[in-house]
């Protein structure tokens, strides 16, 4: 039973979206504010978080950095109004995964967190694993497990957020082939494909950062001007 | 014998070569070249070139009107007093020598008369011809006196009186001067000739010589005086034209958008009330405007924050309608049609609401566009597949991958699909989809179509289609949708720099037309397989 930690102020979007879930099979704890929220993520030990843009006090911006402080790999819902695009672009590029527009239907909601789940969990990105295929692949300096779901550079295990590891795993599955935004926000975000292609343009910035890429010449995740993105083979 | 009293005025006989009025001698100036740059002839029309041709004018006007003037009394009084002179001294000459005069003459006394007569002190010799009944002498020999006219000979014989007549052969004026020899009248008797003419022909080189010196003065007092004019004329531009300079680039200024432009008035003419009241005129226009965007945005702003107080309640009703959905089913009929209402009616609460955000994001200028190349045939494919709507739509799609472009794919989405819905709700099947390229002679475009097969959109109706809330009383009045559809189709077309009209097509329905410039990236990719 998926986890949920839904943190937002307005005591009826609280109680209508945690009813909801609720009925859809998850465990839902709401918090009212950004610092009961941070609180509870320790005691309640969310699967994923849902988080209000819009909170009094400590704002939802500050509650995804504080969250990402302390763990890089749960999965973030941002629930926001659409027009605050600044408040989007900048909660995708502190971290969260993906975000829906109030006000959202409950299914909506519902399909985002399942969506998210599957990421984190790896599942759909590859192929089952044939026989004699390694499990670990390697790209110059960079080793990418998919059965572990995990990936490391020189060594060093890079913690990536769910749509950052299915993003490389899905970019990397073909090396050299180019995919455009509204291919990996289908494969990836099992969004539309009309949806906002700059929650793949955030990804691959903090997908590029986790992974040291230098700044303007990136090694694996290259932009293909115009067409979209490919993981340059070594 | 003597000469006549008095010579009469000279006889109205065409001279040789006729004289030419020297104030008359000046040339066209050549016709300017046409000026084919429309900002050189407004200038030549404008203020500054009318005042110098003004003042030329003025100031030739004066100069000419003055030398001709000066000249014709001049030229009168130089000529008169020199040929006054010749004829007194004519005149002298004759009475001295015609007593001496054997009568009738023989040839050789009439030779040396002539010759007696041409024989004073002069400054210009005198040529005298001699005539006496046929019979002619000449002061100096084979003279043939060619100034002297039939007229003047006639005037002379019929007369008897002086004549004189100024003849002008070329460079070379002359004056000549006939005169009859008459007897001493008897006491109370009548005058008779004695049948002697005198005709003197003498040079008027030196008078003609001032007269042209008089005519060179004029002229080139004319054009120190033309430039001094142009001066003038100048300098009272600079005075006129400064202000209405300032005034010019304040108004364009104004037309611009900056309404707090203001003029600096000094002095008191009408220049300056000019400035002054088109001061006031700024002052009051800016004031207006700036009431009117006041309320305009309080206006916008009542609008938008409608929209989202309303949105925090909808949140949590839309968050249950699926909970309303599942479990009406269970309940008694009346409850479960109430329930149905609320959670059909929250869905379309929500999307008005979210409509008009939209449509206050474009009215605050604050709808962002986040373009992305796209192939657009894919894009449409997609926009009709995802809304179950494939089957319903004919479409002509170029092939994949035949037309990219630069579009945002969430507004492209948005306008095919209320134009396809608004198609198919309100027009009738079957309902067609175009796409093509086109290229307008600077750029490719996309075109997208929409046919319906509906009725059409009236006359009446169609300038107003794409406006919020239009409401017809015709068929076409809006069930379903928010009523701010088109509105929003109109203002993502817009935000691209594109252009959307609708119409009616030969065959009856109403057809949508949408232009989209691609907008490509010239750096295609060149490597890696893709």
């Amino acid at each position: 039973m998926p986890r949920v930690l839904l943190i937002e102020d307005d005591r009826a979007v609280r109680e209508g979206v945690g009813l909801a879930l609720r009925r859809q099979g998850h465990e839902v704890e709401a918090a009212e504010t950004g610092e009961d929220g941070l609180a509870r993520l320790r005691s309640f030990r969310p699967d994923v978080v849902v988080l209000d843009l819009m909170l009094p006090g400590m704002t939802g911006l500050e509650v995804c950095r504080g969250i990402r402080a302390v763990d890089q790999t749960m999965p973030i819902i941002m629930a926001t109004a659409r027009g605050d695009d600044v408040d989007i672009v900048i909660g995708l590029e502190t971290g969260a995964d993906d975000y829906v527009v109030k006000p959202v239907q409950a299914r909506v909601l519902e399909a985002r967190i399942r969506a998210v789940l599957r990421r984190a969990a790896g599942g759909g990105t590859t192929a089952p694993a044939a026989e004699g295929i390694p499990k670990i692949e390697t790209h110059g300096d960079l080793s990418i497990d998919r059965a572990g779901l995990s990936v490391s550079r020189q060594g060093v295990p890079v913690a990536l957020a769910p749509s950052e590891l299915r993003l490389l795993l899905t970019l990397s599955a073909s090396p050299n082939q180019v995919f455009s935004r509204q291919q990996l926000l289908e494969t990836v975000w099992e969004h539309s494909y009309h949806a906002d292609a700059r929650l793949v343009d955030a990804c691959v910035k903090r997908l590029r950062s986790k992974m040291g890429e230098p700044a303007g010449r990136p090694r694996y995740v290259q932009t293909v001007r115009g067409f979209g993105y490919r993981f340059a083979a070594q | 014998m003597k000469a006549p009293a008095e010579a009469k005025a000279p006889v109205n006989a065409p001279a040789k070569a006729p004289t030419v009025d020297p104030t008359k001698d000046w040339t066209k100036a050549p016709a300017k070249a046409p000026i084919r740059d429309r900002f050189r002839v407004s200038r030549l029309r404008g203020l500054r070139a009318r005042l110098i041709v003004a003042f030329g004018l003025v100031a030739v006007l004066t100069a000419v009107t003055t030398g001709t003037l000066t000249f014709r009394e001049a030229r009168t009084g130089i000529l008169q007093q020199s040929q006054d002179a010749v004829i007194k001294q004519l005149r002298g000459q004759v009475n001295r020598l015609a007593p001496g005069l054997a009568y009738p003459p023989t040839e050789s006394d009439l030779q040396r008369f002539a010759a007696d007569i041409a024989a004073t002190e002069q400054p210009r010799p005198w040529r005298v011809l001699v005539v006496y009944r046929g019979v002619s002498a000449t002061s100096i020999p084979g003279d043939r006196s060619e100034e002297l006219t039939p007229a003047v000979r006639e005037a002379v014989r019929s007369q008897r009186d002086t004549v004189f007549q100024r003849v002008r052969d070329g460079d070379s004026a002359s004056l000549v001067v006939g005169m009859p020899v008459t007897f001493e009248p008897s006491a109370g008797g009548t005058i008779r000739a004695s049948g002697v003419q005198v005709f003197l022909t003498v040079s008027q080189g030196n008078e003609t010589a001032v007269i042209d010196a008089l005519v060179t003065a004029v002229e080139r007092a004319t054009i120190p005086a033309l430039g001094l004019a142009v001066l003038l004329a100048l300098l009272a531009a600079r005075g006129v034209l400064r202000p209405v300079r300032a005034l010019r680039h304040a108004t364009r200024s104004i037309a611009e958008g900056r309404l707090d432009t203001r003029l600096a008035v000094d002095g008191s003419d009408e220049l300056a009330d000019l400035s002054r009241t088109f001061n006031d005129t700024a002052a009051a226009l800016e004031t207006s405007v700036a009431e009117l965007r006041e309320m305009e945005a309080r206006a916008r702003r009542f609008a938008a924050d409608v929209s989202h107080e309303l949105r925090t309640p909808l949140a949590a009703m839309s968050a249950v309608t699926d909970v309303l959905d599942e479990d009406a089913a269970r309940l008694d009929p009346d409850t479960a049609t109430a329930v149905r209402l609320i959670s059909e009616e929250t869905v379309k609460l929500a999307r008005l609401v979210d409509d008009l955000m939209e449509i206050s994001r474009f009215d605050a200028g604050a709808a962002v566009v986040h373009l992305d190349e796209i192939d657009l045939a894919e894009s449409i494919r997609r926009t009709l597949a995802s809304r179950a709507w494939s089957e319903q739509v004919e479409t002509r799609l170029p092939e994949p991958g035949a037309l990219r472009g630069s579009v945002d794919p969430r507004r492209l989405d948005v306008v095919v699909a209320n134009l396809v819905g608004n198609a198919l709700r309100h027009g009738a099947r079957p309902v067609e989809l175009r796409l093509y390229g086109q290229w307008t002679g600077q750029e490719t475009r996309a075109v997208i179509e929409v046919w319906d097969s509906g009725p059409g959109i009236p006359d009446n109706v169609l300038p107003h289609v794409f406006e919020r809330f239009y409401k017809s009383d015709t068929a076409r009045t809006r069930t379903e949708g928010s009523g701010l559809g088109l509105a929003i189709t109109a203002e993502n077309v817009h935000v691209h720099g594109g252009t959307i009209r609708a119409a009616n097509h030969a065959g009856g329905g109403a057809v949508f037309t949408v232009e989209l410039p691609l907008r490509l990236h010239d750096d295609r990719p060149t490597g890696g397989p893709l």
